[in-house]
């Protein structure tokens, strides 16, 4: 499993060492190869039970979350277990100033949303982040299953469980058709009758979905990365690796795992906002608790802190079960053993973050320096 | 809001409330022991719940339970409750030796020790709801068809005991369930409460909560207290789940969950990793959320629940009793 990692990181120093023009080209090409996904349909990677268009949408819209998450759990330390609440309010804000209330377009709805989601993330962080970390999770758990209950109970406000229908989807324009790519064997066919119409964002196509949440995924990735590198991403590292000694340095811990939380918020906000415009319809049932487990998965499997990890995992949690449709029954069965067996063998993630990486080996070193070579 | 139906029914509300708080309680026992020696939140534990109720559901109908009367059923009863709690105690040592004890050679972060505990619990619960698989793949999934079939739907209890009227507590008449499940609890707390207090291996259990290492250098064996500790916190959530199959009649392979987060609930609520902390939760919350049920409306019972669990962390964090199960004699 190791080689798995030092694979990726011999990548990355790789790519480090290209000269500039190099690497914007590389980075060019792989943003337009993962947008044309949807149209290449690569074989391996193509789902053939169920449509590719609206798995990749999924991946999308689950690496949101999995960037966001990755902000309270990777960067700031708090284990939220009730991610799935803020989700839910996203999309409901959305559901019930888009559709079941007023009729504002979805424009409107979407900062909504987020405004709301960041005022609920305050709201159960002020008290909640005072108390330690294990009851912290236990809290959100409950936490996301009240929501869950409030949804189907608060009928007059949420519809309760018929749930809300007609939401309204993005504006769109229809420019010209794109044909799709069929694949026979290893020889590819234009496939004309199958085609993605540039920016129609109606029912059955879910590749302008896709597109749409890809280019949230590329804007909230430029300021997760921008917010990491700054005074409040040191401050949230210092944070999670031993509060005392941040709050000696003069960090104000409280007031930045109070920001983590609400930013992470806002971020599961957005993405519950996308889930919503894109089923149009939404009820109760959409947010079980079994979500902000998978969500936590997610974080965990990709490393915690490596924004690209955890944007891997959130891919490949949601692609693989589609992919292996034949195993559904099984699935959940899979997915705890594979859980327990990462857990054993690979308790860093599939990729952890660099500086981790860096961490840990010089504490080997200075092990080996204190203790001799053979008790490492 | 609705005060005079709880006012009318204040005694029958109190003691199903009870009731229902006790089965709580038993299952925190588990939350609250591991907890105590490992710091560690076994979020497994709602499965080894479910696991002991169906051993106790399988065993009851390989006996014949159905057609069973008057000193059959009493006899049957124990057998049943003896049986979930080895069959709980079982998975519970399973479980342990699978998912925690590698992660505690290696020395993993305690979030790491929660996915493994997350991933023990989805392996558990799925593989009793596919439990018909190996059976058909064997071809006797036909004979086996009461104890496998239809393996997502509930399984029911199999032993007919009718609910009889026992006796008046003010206006609320308690009935024979109600008393088999209160009394056994009872029973079993002063139990283990005794026996944490006043035996070897518990005095062994609560050195190792206190100071795991100046406990090993007194000679305790760590590996072997951690693994009574599940034995124990197993068998209580064993002799919990035939309780609840007493009160509901039935068991699913999910029906874990909701009351394993409860009883976690009613642990912190006393104060994690304090055993008599787990009780006073488990009977504390089972009452207050039937008092909320009845003020709210039972769509609100769950809410009521969780509320309760935020607004005691606010004002105690440390729960009701405090924490440590070293410190606090039990």
């Amino acid at each position: 499993m190791n080689a798995v990692s030092s694979f990726f990181h011999g990548i990355g120093d790789r790519f480090r060492g290209l000269p500039r023009w190099a690497r914007i080209v590389l980075m060019v090409a792989a943003v337009v190869f993962v947008y044309f996904l949807p149209i290449l349909n690569p074989p391996l990677i193509t789902t053939t039970d169920s449509d590719f268009g609206a798995v990749l949408f999924t991946c999308a819209m689950y690496a949101l979350v999995a960037i966001g998450l990755n902000i309270v759990i990777g960067y700031a330390g708090l284990l939220d277990l009730g991610y799935i609440g803020f989700f839910a309010i996203g999309a409901y804000t959305v559901g019930v100033l888009g559709s079941q209330h007023a009729k504002l377009p979805l424009l409107l709805c979407i900062p909504a949303a987020m405004v709301v989601t960041l005022i609920s993330g305050v709201i159960l962080g002020a008290p909640t982040l005072r108390v330690r970390g294990d009851y912290l999770a236990i809290v959100t758990l409950g936490f996301g299953e009240i929501v869950r209950l409030i949804l189907i109970n608060a009928g007059g406000l949420t519809n309760g469980n018929r749930g809300i229908s007609n939401i309204p989807t993005p504006p769109g324009v229809d420019l010209f058709e794109i044909p799709k790519i069929r694949w026979e064997g290893l020889t590819a066919f234009v496939d004309l009758d199958n085609t993605t119409t540039f920016l129609k964002f109606g029912v059955t196509d879910s590749v302008p979905y896709y597109w749409l949440a890809l280019t949230l995924v590329g804007v909230v990735l430029f300021l997760d990365w921008r917010m990491q590198n700054s005074r409040v991403g040191r401050a949230w590292e210092a944070t999670r690796e031993d509060e005392d000694a941040a709050e000696l340095m003069g960090v104000p811990t409280f007031r930045f795992k109070l920001l983590a939380f609400a930013t992470g918020a806002a971020i599961g906000g957005l993405s519950g906002a996308l889930f919503a415009t894109k089923q149009q319809f939404i009820n109760p049932d959409n947010f079980t608790i079994l979500y902000s487990v998978l969500f936590v998965a997610m974080v965990v499997v990709g490393g915690q802190g490596n924004r690209w990890g955890v944007i891997l995992a959130a891919a490949l949690l949601t692609w693989a079960p589609e992919k292996f449709r034949f195993l559904s029954d099984a699935r959940f069965l899979l997915f705890g053993l594979a859980l327990m067996a990462l857990a054993i063998f690979r308790p860093q993630g599939l990729l952890p973050p660099r500086r981790s990486v860096r961490a840990s080996k010089a504490d080997a070193e200075t092990e080996v320096l204190e203790e001799g070579v053979a008790r490492a | 809001m609705d005060f005079s139906l709880l006012f009318n029914h204040f005694w029958e509300f109190t003691i199903t409330g009870l009731a229902f708080g006790a089965i709580y309680a038993l299952i925190a026992l588990g939350y609250t022991l591991v907890y105590g020696v490992l710091r560690l939140i076994n979020f497994a534990h709602s499965e080894v719940f479910m696991w002991g109720g169906f051993a106790a559901v399988w065993v009851l109908l390989a006996f014949g339970a159905s057609q069973a009367s008057g000193l059959g059923i009493v006899g049957l009863l124990v057998v049943a409750f003896a049986t979930a709690m080895a069959a709980s105690a079982l998975v519970a040592l399973g479980l342990e030796f699978v998912a925690y004890r590698p992660l505690r050679k290696r020395n993993s972060p305690p979030l790491i020790a929660l996915i493994s505990a997350i991933g023990a619990s989805y392996t558990l619960s799925e593989t009793m709801g596919l439990r018909d698989k190996p059976f058909k793949l064997l071809g006797i999934d036909n004979k086996m068809v009461d104890y496998v079939g239809r393996p997502r739907e509930a399984s029911p209890f199999g032993l007919n005991i009718e609910t009889k009227r026992l006796f008046h507590v003010f206006d609320y008449q308690v009935s024979n369930k109600d008393l088999i499940v209160l009394g056994s609890a009872i029973v079993m707390m002063i139990l283990l409460d005794q026996f944490m207090q006043r035996s070897r291996l518990g005095r062994g259990i609560r050195a190792v909560a206190q100071d795991p290492e100046s406990a090993a250098m007194m000679g305790v064996n760590r590996d072997r207290v951690i693994r009574l500790t599940f034995v124990i916190g197993g068998a209580m959530a064993g002799a919990a789940a035939v309780m609840y199959l007493l009160k509901v009649e039935q068991i699913r392979y999910n029906s874990g969950f909701l009351l394993g987060v409860k009883a976690f609930t009613a642990a912190v609520l006393g104060g994690i990793g304090n055993l008599r902390g787990a009780l006073l939760g488990g009977f504390i919350l089972g009452v207050a959320e039937n008092y909320g049920q009845a003020i709210f409306g039972g769509q609100w019972k769950d809410v009521v629940a969780f509320t309760l669990l935020v607004v005691i962390l606010l004002f105690r964090p440390t729960g009701l009793l405090g924490e440590s199960l070293g410190k606090a004699r039990a």
